[in-house]
């Protein structure tokens, strides 16, 4: 027993004092993968603010972009076609989904619209394996994976490249978001969906593309996650790591999905290597969402989240 | 013609507060029980009661549970799954614990400990609401699940992780579980205790409990302005939902699989719950019953109905087909009836009252 407190509360800090290299790497590498759960965070995030639905397909409609990309490039394709190709099957999924799911779903309760989702991701989920198979696909675009040594830590150049990725995306986004009309109307939905159909902002196609650029931020992270780990069914399973991530940044706040990514990515990496021996290992399914969990005691909107008010 | 109520007059308030007032519905019952009871055991083969019916029941459980903590008490949980995992290993240290320990004292005592572990899980919900809740709630599940498989204690410290449930007797030499029970009589025991739990969540939900689990539901502040009080409620709900889910989790273990594992209860199960509730109907025993019975007959059909048709197609694609159309089915009914398959009864037994006659 006292050796397993010593490994609990003593050990972990002993060795960080110690090799505060180390220590770094560990930081950045957690920091790095952090970007990755928020680039499937992001997603949700666009959906739930526009249109108040919390999409669970996410993670699922991750997969089926990487499966069409791979599919695409394993038929010979160049990149960039290839890329175009599976932006189009996003969008195409957009329309259908809006179509066949959420328009007669409008004034539903939001479990009931929580529940489609998890049916889409089901169709998903057979409809993208069924075309493409359930073998491991391989996505090389040519990122490079050699380590970089950057003042003596070790850093991998792949989660760079991710990671600037990312970055761009988000300021993709917020340039979007703020100004264009497009993006003008978006924020006007997100905020009161009543008064900005008084105003002549059409519902409809806000919602289609709203969730076409979920779409395309899957494919951005499809792509990224599918280099990395390659394509397989466990892709769709990144959405499970993405929920504390929203539930840490808040569910309609972009930057909060940024932050709440790397904090979760880089404690889960840090949580694993310096208290997952002591605790037998593999906690890094749970690590997430008990931080998530005991930091909602105290904010319970999240990092970034609207103030939640509440009257009779 | 022969479903209506006229001519049935109530003289006392027992009869008005009756759960099946009318005369045609207590003879339904009635008829459903007899089938279950004595048809059932008789007719069904081996194949029918051990891979349909019991899981039917258990499932039927487990949906109950949820449905009292999402359906009538309003807070969505997706941590169904690591509750019924409590269940199930609590039994199985008790029953090892204590040889002696009778089996429905093991199974209710495991249900009580879910329930106090569902009360733990059930605190955040004083402070967290809606969707920031139910992923609070998976927190619970993916906990559980790895503390049970990383726990040598909790499995007797066997080498596979994998262990069986013991052979027990209700009295005498009458075995409902391990090698030695038949079929028809872990049928009869599970169909017994889910009948008895059924009719007492039911009285639950139609007694002062549940009034107040309905308010916390539609408007929790204005139920605590009007003096319920919000913790009491909220972790009473999360209480008696665990110790169904827990007695659920447990049948699972002993009565179903036969052996006690963690993979059982892993977070796929909780969204199998939910969609039972979700298409049976929120906030209906009998939907419990609807749904729970929909999604275990549901996959059975889907696979062989390639078979039947006699469609050439590879397995690997039928598994995919299969979870495809689940996924359309799901969306298609909740299209066609947000409320689920209970409202569809409801609109059903309107209909029957009129019948012939257009009004």
């Amino acid at each position: 027993m006292e050796g397993f407190l010593s490994d609990i509360f003593i050990a972990p800090f002993v060795s960080m004092w110690e090799y505060p290299v180390f220590l770094v790497e560990v930081l950045v590498g957690g920091l790095l993968v952090g970007v990755m759960y928020s680039l499937v965070a992001l997603g949700f995030v666009l959906i739930f603010k526009a249109s108040g639905v919390f999409n669970f397909a996410q993670g699922a409609m991750v997969l089926f972009a990487a499966l069409f990309f791979a599919g695409f490039l394993e038929a010979g394709m160049p990149v960039w076609l290839a890329l175009g190709a599976s932006a189009v099957v996003m969008v195409a999924l957009a329309i259908v989904t809006e179509r066949v799911v959420l328009r007669p779903l409008v004034n539903q309760p939001p479990i009931v619209l929580f529940m489609a989702t998890i049916g889409l991701t089901f169709f998903l989920d057979g409809f993208g394996q069924m075309i493409w198979g359930s073998d491991i696909k391989v996505i090389d675009i040519g990122i490079p994976k050699e380590p970089l040594e950057i003042h003596g830590v070790l850093i991998n150049s792949f989660d760079i490249v991710a990671g600037v990725t990312a970055g761009l995306l988000v300021a993709g986004l917020a340039l979007f978001f703020h100004y264009t009309k497009i993006g003008r109307a978006l924020r006007a939905v997100a905020d009161d969906h009543q008064a900005a159909l008084s105003v002549g902002i059409p519902l409809q196609s806000i919602w289609v593309i709203v969730w076409s650029v979920a779409g395309l931020v899957a494919l951005v992270a499809g792509i990224m996650w599918g280099s990395s780990l390659g394509v397989q069914f466990s892709l769709a399973l990144v959405a499970l790591k993405a929920l504390p991530v929203l539930i840490l940044g808040g569910f309609t706040s972009i930057p909060g999905a940024i932050v709440g990514g790397l904090i979760i990515g880089a404690s889960e990496k840090i949580g694993e290597v310096y208290w997952g021996p002591a605790l037998g290992g593999a906690i890094e399914d749970w690590h997430a969402y008990m931080i998530a969990m005991v930091f909602l005691l105290f904010r319970p909107q999240g990092l970034f989240g609207e103030k939640i008010i509440e009257r009779v | 013609m022969f479903y209506r109520e006229a001519g049935q007059f109530k003289v006392s308030y027992a009869a008005d507060q009756a759960i099946f007032p009318i005369r045609q519905d207590q003879i339904g019952m009635a008829m459903i029980l007899a089938v279950a009871y004595v048809v059932m055991p008789v007719a069904g083969s081996e194949y029918w009661l051990e891979t349909i019916m019991i899981p039917f029941l258990v499932f039927s459980l487990a949906a109950i549970g949820l449905n009292i903590l999402t359906g009538y008490a309003g807070q969505l949980s997706l941590g169904t799954g690591a509750f019924m995992a409590c269940g199930a290993f609590a039994a199985y240290k008790l029953t090892t614990a204590f040889p002696d320990l009778n089996i429905i004292v093991a199974l209710l005592l495991s249900g009580v400990a879910a329930a106090a572990v569902g009360i733990v899980f059930g605190l955040p919900s004083l402070r967290i609401k809606g969707f920031y809740l139910a992923v609070a709630t998976l927190a619970a599940q993916f906990f559980l699940i790895w503390l049970f498989a990383k726990v040598p204690w909790f499995t007797n410290y066997s080498a596979s992780g994998v262990i069986s449930a013991p052979p027990r007797a209700v009295v005498g030499e009458l075995y409902v579980t391990g090698v030695h029970a038949t079929p028809q009589a872990r049928y009869l025991f599970c169909l017994t205790l889910v009948a008895v739990l059924a009719l007492l969540a039911k009285n639950m939900v139609r007694s002062s409990i549940g009034r107040q689990w309905m308010a916390i539901r539609d408007m929790d502040i204005a139920a605590e302005i009007i003096g319920i009080r919000p913790l009491r409620t909220k972790l009473s709900a999360f209480a008696i939902s665990s110790f169904y889910c827990g007695v659920a989790g447990a049948l699972w273990a002993f009565f179903y699989t036969g052996t006690v594992e963690p993979g059982a209860f892993d977070i796929n199960r909780s969204f199998q719950i939910l969609y039972m509730i979700i298409i049976g109907g929120l906030g209906s025993i009998l939907g419990a019953f609807l749904g729970a019975g929909f999604i275990v007959l549901l996959p059975i059909v889907l696979s062989r109905l390639p078979l039947m048709l006699g469609l050439p197609i590879s397995t690997a694609t039928i598994s995919h087909i299969e979870v495809m159309v689940f996924g359309t089915l799901i969306v298609f009914f909740l299209i066609v009836e947000p409320h689920g398959l209970a409202r569809l009864w409801r609109i059903f037994k309107e209909k029957l009252r009129l019948w012939p006659f257009p009004y």
